[in-house]
């Protein structure tokens, strides 16, 4: 039943997840005292390129007759929107550019193009998803109450659907994300409740509906006048259309790599309410996980390739992770905790072989709640119940043996159980 | 009209100064939102965009050894219609932030319509980072924020018969564009002026405050403290007997305006007294705690160094924005209108003009946060 004891899981003592909060408040204060002119360039001129994007992406649909026209414009306008939600709309709600004190930079004011609302986001996010990362039935991000993730959601028959129901989210992720602070399973008991309910419904409505005329509306009908060609009106609409999916399936892939792929922890309830700073911190990296990326692919998801780091740090300049990752993986090293990454297609693979394993009862799969790939607990280490776990240090090298070894050793004994029956 | 509404919304908080451009605005809003088609265009040239208003710096002129007179054009949404006294918010690049203070603006309405320039005179102070920053190190051509005039410390409209400005340092930069104003209005008032500086080195704008002299506009009388000590109130009352019948303007140091504050409350005239207190640049060094305000003064409290503003505000019974509590969220963020405060995770300070996150951030003196 994920794990209720983070400092055991670990096998960590108290002190030492102490000593690691200090070590990462310290990566904090560097950063801090070394932004500067740098970074507010280079924020500045993503705010020119991704606009000049969409700008060329605009301009290139008014051919969109010419197939090769419609496409560019299409490919175009959707790196834009992906640029402008993730590494912009993400990154600067996060407050990563509120140093600047910049009144258009700033995550009070800034709103992105995206159907659901900055505001409703800035909570169920920021908020809700980044303080209990991970934490059953509090963080709504663990499945966005559709999918299955994890065996420790109780199967239902709904659950069948669980590939389908993916498929449609990463089609539409942004009514997805619109949707999710509406909470819409949810029963509104008091008068108070439901005046919100009904004010935050009206906010989704009102931005879903600027932004559909916007894309569906204005600019084919712009364009077709323009051009005095129905046809390119109509080609428009669908290019614009065509952007939004491109984004859509795009961020939905990058941040289903986060929490999704194997390794990634999920944690019980009672855990979070005594939490210390350093547990938080444990929290976020052991419920994280990141993948591999180039400054490229490392720029169009928002540099959430980085996710572990961003989890440790929200708020810290985006452009600053793969330094930051390079401190937190020796941090890793020392304390012996893993560092979950991969390739992007593999984290990618495993997030989606998950979701279709747990559309079946937990009696259909091998782990157990307490082992398995998308989920475990400190139980998947003892040998007793009473038992407890601590790092030990190896007498012969030196190295601190911790979590990481003890997972190491698990498989290994796994195996070497196996193979003597195969034998 | 309903509809009229509906329709100027996406431009409603652009300080734009004609219908038709709020119109414009407003439609094609329609396709480039969330943004404004502010939002492109200054990407082009920074003046074009009302939704921050902007100006570019054009001279700064050196008044004395370290002051400087700093003339700006204003883009886009800039409303000339100030009136003479009130002050202007002025955001400067440095080092990647924008650092915000306000400063009296010095130039007159009339004139600042005709060529579209506003001027602030801006006097270094030895702690004052950015006011040494805009008096040697801006440079004729920088792109800085404006917030729009605002301040109730004005030329008032008819002016009274007689009138007293009671002055002390850099304190006559809100009064000499009063002057300036009556003195292109062609008005006449009974006028005394009482200015105190250090040295004749130190004073600002003295050969026009002589020729206004000179021309009877004024009846001027300058005090050199390193000489003549500080104005005391006996030697006002010589300088000025029917100071008590005048009403008054005075801007200056605290321990001057709290002098005059004494003498106008002991003669029974107060409201005759209107003065403009400068904010500190920074709050008093390595302070710790203090009295915070929220808002307007009936909700006050006073707090340590460790409490966090979030919890002080809750304490005070005041309805503040939280969500994490930790730092992490930004649902706390509110604008820090006056004082300084300090960041509690990293020990940064955050003076006015900032928003600030108040579940990590304390009182570093007393400050005054907008909610
Ligand atoms: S309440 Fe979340 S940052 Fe202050």
């Amino acid at each position: 039943m994920a794990i209720s004891d983070i400092p055991e899981y670990a096998h960590l003592t108290d002190a030492d997840v102490e000593a690691l909060g200090a070590e990462l408040d310290q990566i904090r204060a560097d950063i801090e005292a070394d932004r500067g002119a740098r970074d507010a360039r280079y924020i500045r001129n993503t705010i020119l390129f991704q606009r000049s994007l969409e700008v060329a992406g605009r301009a290139l649909t008014v051919g969109a007759r010419d197939r090769r026209l419609w496409w560019a414009g299409a490919t175009v306008l959707g790196v834009s929107k992906i640029i402008e939600n993730m590494e912009l709309g993400h990154n600067v709600m996060h407050g990563q550019w509120d140093w600047m004190n910049d009144p258009e930079v700033h995550s009070t004011s800034w709103e992105w193009d995206l159907t659901g609302p900055s505001a409703h986001w800035k909570h169920t996010h920021n908020y809700i998803h980044h303080k209990y990362t991970n934490v059953l039935g509090m963080d709504d991000d663990v499945g966005y109450g559709l999918l299955r993730v994890t065996r420790d959601q109780r199967w239902k028959p709904f659950n069948l659907g669980n590939i389908f129901y993916n498929t449609l989210l990463a089609l539409g992720f942004e009514y997805g994300v619109a949707a999710q602070h509406l909470e819409l399973g949810k029963k509104r008991k008091t008068p108070e409740a439901k005046a919100q309910f009904h004010q935050d419904l009206r906010d989704v409505g009102t931005k879903i509906a600027k932004q559909t005329h916007k894309d569906y509306f204005a600019y084919p009908v712009g364009i077709a006048l323009l051009t005095r060609s129905k046809t390119a009106g109509r080609k428009a609409l669908t290019a614009n259309l065509t952007a939004n999916v491109i984004r859509n399936v795009w961020s939905n892939a990058v941040i289903f790599c986060g929490h999704f792929p194997d390794g990634a922890e999920k944690f019980t309830k009672q855990d979070v309410d005594s939490e210390t700073r350093g547990e938080w911190y444990l929290r976020q990296m052991l419920g994280s996980a990141n993948f591999r990326s180039g400054p490229v692919l490392g720029f169009m998801s928002g540099n959430l390739s980085y996710q572990i780091e961003h989890h440790i740090f929200p708020d810290l300049p985006s452009n600053r992770l793969p330094e930051i990752s390079v401190r937190v993986r020796a941090l890793c090293a020392k304390y012996d905790i893993p560092y979950t990454t991969g390739s992007f297609p593999v984290q990618y693979a495993k997030t989606w072989r998950t979701i279709a394993k747990l559309s079946l009862p937990n009696q259909y799969l091998t782990g157990t709640v307490d082992d398995a790939p998308e989920t475990a607990s400190e139980k998947r280490f003892k040998e007793t119940p009473e038992a407890h776990l601590v790092s030990t240090v190896d007498p012969v090298t030196g190295r601190r043996k911790g979590l990481k070894t003890a997972i190491v050793g698990l498989k290994e004994r796994r195996a070497s159980r196996r193979s003597p029956a195969r034998a | 009209m309903a509809w009229r509404e509906r329709f100027e919304a996406p431009a409603a908080d652009v300080a734009a100064r004609h219908k038709r451009s709020t119109w414009l605005r407003a439609a094609v809003a329609r396709v480039t939102t969330p943004l404004l088609p502010d939002d492109y265009l200054h990407l082009a040239n920074p003046l074009w965009s009302a939704r921050e208003l902007r100006g570019k710096v054009l001279e700064v002129r050196p008044e004395t050894a370290d002051s400087a007179t700093i003339v700006i054009r204003p883009g886009w949404g800039f409303s000339f219609d100030y009136r003479p006294g009130q002050y202007i918010g002025i955001g400067v690049l440095v080092d990647g932030r924008w650092t915000w203070r306000s400063y009296s603006l010095t130039s007159v309405p009339a004139a600042s319509r005709a060529d579209r320039t506003v001027s602030i005179t801006v006097k270094a102070m030895p702690e004052g980072f950015l006011s040494s920053h805009l008096v040697s190190g801006l440079e004729p051509g920088s792109v800085v924020r404006l917030a729009a005039p605002a301040g109730e410390f004005v030329l008032p409209d008819p002016l009274p018969e007689k009138m007293l400005f009671a002055t002390a340092g850099s304190g006559l930069t809100p009064i000499i564009s009063m002057l300036r104003a009556m003195r292109r209005r062609g008005q006449n008032a009974d006028v005394t002026v009482v200015h105190s500086v250090p040295t004749e080195d130190d004073l600002l704008f003295g050969d026009e405050l002589r020729s206004m002299a000179a021309e009877g506009l004024i009846d001027l009388h300058l005090q050199f403290t390193r000489v003549d000590g500080k104005v005391t109130p006996a030697q006002l009352r010589a300088l000025c007997p029917d100071w008590a019948e005048r009403e008054t303007w005075a801007c200056g140091p605290g321990g001057f305006l709290d002098m005059l504050g004494e003498q106008f409350e002991e003669a029974g005239v107060p409201e005759s007294l209107h003065i403009e207190r400068f904010a500190l640049e920074r709050g008093a060094v390595g302070a710790e705690g203090g009295v915070v305000t929220f808002g307007t003064p009936d909700r006050q409290i006073e707090v340590d160094g460790a409490t966090t503003l979030l919890e002080a505000g809750e304490q005070a019974g005041v309805l503040m924005p939280f969500g994490c509590r930790m730092g992490i969220c930004q649902s706390c963020v509110v604008m820090l209108d006056k004082g300084c405060v300090r960041d509690l995770r990293t020990g940064a300070e955050h003076v006015e003009g900032e928003r600030i996150q108040t579940c990590v951030s304390a009182a570093a003196g007393d400050c005054t946060l907008d909610v």
